[in-house]
């Protein structure tokens, strides 16, 4: 197991007009999972291969434990992989595929017997060893592609999109048994992915990437909850944090429109701005009823998801999507009533995206 | 109905190809007196190996044969072994003159050999190589070498880079990456190619006619004798041109069934 400290990381591709990586710093501690997340051509694929040793930097450094790789070859990293595509060998039996990061270490025969056992018991391959690929299913080749990288014991595991190739009941399926055995085995994990779902549930820290940038890095929810700037919000999240602008009033309070909404204390410091207020759909209060602090919003779309109904509105005549619990029943035209917490509003520079800090124990300084 | 159509163009295609090569067998194993014969019994009614044996036992056919051989094993030897790199780098390098070269490949191709034969027999001439199966071979590589490379160059394309990647994080140096998971894969294709090339060669009789006078291959042989030799050795010289190319076809066959076959075994 080892650490993974990456320095200033700028890449260029041959003919591409901007960096892949702009000055990305990034450490993940030993034995912690980080899941690096954004929309595509973001860096976060380019960031891995880096580590890797796929790709060679242009400036920065990579250090793994306490070695500097930045110049060292692949297959000198001591590093593994599992790839989107699994390239698992289609001409060797599952038991070869399995084996071949242990066979070309020279590892002994008997030992690599025991080992790949071991890991196709992990993933539930035990009885595929003498398959081909061919004859397995999109599951269990991946399942092969992940046996591979965990036999060799590498000390770093890294994973490109590793269940974007899955469909989505059987992607629910192994995330969580994949999150099972990475917390069994340990290893320090870089897991690149642009599913925001699949990184919240996955990582012990999130790094939200964005034109070559590490727009945000954090626990889940921390992330989650408080995102740096509005693509963070946007996002992570389904639905995505809802953004509207506001003007700060003496009080304070906010102004939406013909709203007044109560604001937190703290934002008295921004009194007379212009803020984009973010506020996640489940942090708003429904009723069907008008109640003291409610104010009245316009039903426009009614979607049932089972575990709750996604409501889009007309709020202060902004649109917003809000998530009323199963039972809330209501159509498209009624008034509802919502009730905006102070505590769960979040603000942000409408120049540029940033999170706004208006005095401490209202939003911490974002990290970066 | 449709399946019937089916089968009906499939039985087409096989009589097609399949009908001349009986033909060609059944006069070839026919004695001498019996193609004379008016109508030509259609079933081997009287077998003998007495107008093959006149056409083997005839002045310069067996050494034209082993000519033949050795051009046509040279020939894919050394188109591979340059063929095969160059498909290669056609398919995982991006190169300035990339495109150009693809095309400047098969315009090698659309020179006829008519024109190419008087300054091919000066260069032969003055370099001594003329009238010699080295000469032979050096032509029928560079007019093997663009479907060489370009049916590799198409197999290599098949087997993902992200494999050799792979095999190089599992601590395959890049050379073991490419013998033991990328040429496993990479051979249905490449015993493809050596088919082509080896029944190009087998088959070219202009240019083996041009660069040769004593070391003919056995399509320039039996070209040079066919106008003043009996119908029987015409037939016999026909089959003997036809058969290695299939033998060599069927021992190549596991590998392009795997080419083209959904399963590898």
């Amino acid at each position: 197991m080892s650490r993974i400290v990456l320095r200033n990381l700028v890449k260029t591709y041959p003919g591409g007009d901007r960096r892949a990586t702009d000055d990305v710093s990034l450490e993940v501690a030993e034995g912690e999972f980080v899941v690096l997340v954004g929309p595509s051509g973001c860096g976060k694929t380019t960031l891995l291969r880096m580590v890797a040793g796929l790709e060679r930097p242009d400036a920065g450094t990579v250090h793994i434990g306490d070695r500097d790789v930045t110049g060292v070859s692949a297959r000198d990293r001591r590093v593994s992989m599992v790839f989107q595509s699994y390239a698992i060998f289609p001409h060797m039996r599952v038991r070869q595929n399995i084996g071949f990061g242990l066979a070309m270490r020279g590892v002994p025969r008997d030992e690599i017997a025991r080992r790949v056992a071991d890991a196709a018991n992990l993933l539930d391959l035990s009885g595929y060893l003498d398959r081909y690929p061919s004859q397995l299913s999109g599951g269990q080749r991946q399942r092969v592609a992940v046996a591979r990288a965990i036999v060799v014991d590498a000390g770093v595991l890294l994973m490109d999109e590793p269940l974007s190739n899955l469909d989505a009941l059987l992607r629910l399926q192994f995330r969580a048994e994949l999150k099972r055995i990475v917390q069994k085995i340990g290893t320090t994990t870089l897991y690149v992915t642009h599913d925001q779902a699949e990184a919240m549930s996955l990582g012990d820290k999130v790094a939200v990437m964005r034109d070559g940038r590490i727009a945000q890095i954090g626990a889940p929810l921390e992330v989650y909850d408080r995102p740096s700037d509005r693509f963070v919000g946007g996002f992570l999240g389904a639905p995505p944090m809802n953004f509207f602008p506001a003007s700060v009033t003496d009080g304070p309070t906010l102004s939406v429109g013909n709203l007044t909404l109560e604001a937190p204390p703290s934002l008295a410091t921004l009194a007379g701005q212009q803020v984009t207020v973010g506020v996640r759909a489940e942090k708003l209060a429904v009723s069907a009823t008008q109640a003291d602090g409610f104010h009245p919003a316009t039903v426009e779309v009614v979607e049932p998801t089972g575990a709750s109904v996604l409501l889009t509105v007309a709020f202060g005549g902004h649109e917003l999507k809000v998530q009323a619990p199963p039972t809330f029943e209501t159509r498209p035209g009624d008034t509802i009533w919502l009730r905006t917490d102070p505590q769960s509003l979040r603000f942000y520079d409408p120049e540029t995206s940033l999170a706004l800090s208006p005095g401490p124990g209202v939003i911490d300084a974002p990290q970066s | 109905m449709k399946r019937l159509a089916l089968q009906a163009g499939c039985i087409a295609i096989t009589l097609f190809m399949a009908v001349p090569l009986y033909l060609i067998a059944l006069a070839a194993f026919s004695s001498r007196e019996s193609l004379n014969r008016f109508p030509l019994p259609l079933l081997p009614t009287d077998f003998s190996t007495e107008t093959i044996q006149g056409f083997l036992g005839s002045t310069g056919v067996v050494p034209a044969a082993i000519n033949s051989v050795m051009v046509g094993l040279s020939t894919v030897i050394l188109a591979l072994l340059i063929g095969v790199p160059a498909g290669y780098a056609l398919a995982r390098y991006a190169f300035r003159g990339k495109q150009p070269y693809q095309l400047f490949l098969l315009l090698t191709r659309a020179l006829p050999i008519v024109v190419l034969s008087v300054p091919l027999a000066r260069i032969f001439l003055a370099s001594g190589l003329y009238d010699t199966t080295y000469a032979v071979t050096l032509l029928h590589t560079a007019l093997a070498l663009p479907t060489t490379v370009l049916i590799t160059s198409a197999v290599f394309v098949a087997v993902s880079p992200e494999q050799e990647e792979a095999a190089q994080i599992f601590g395959a140096s890049p050379l073991t990456a490419f013998v033991r998971v990328v040429m496993p894969q990479a051979l249905p294709g490449i015993a493809a190619a050596a088919v082509f090339t080896f029944v190009m060669s087998w088959n070219e009789v202009l240019g083996a006619s041009i660069l040769t006078l004593n070391q003919r291959t056995l399509p320039a042989q039996v070209l040079a004798t066919l106008s003043f030799s009996p119908l029987a050795y015409r037939f016999a010289g026909g089959f003997a041109l036809v058969v290695p190319a299939l033998v060599f076809i069927a021992i190549m066959r596991k590998y392009l069934l795997n080419m083209w076959g959904t399963t590898l075994r």
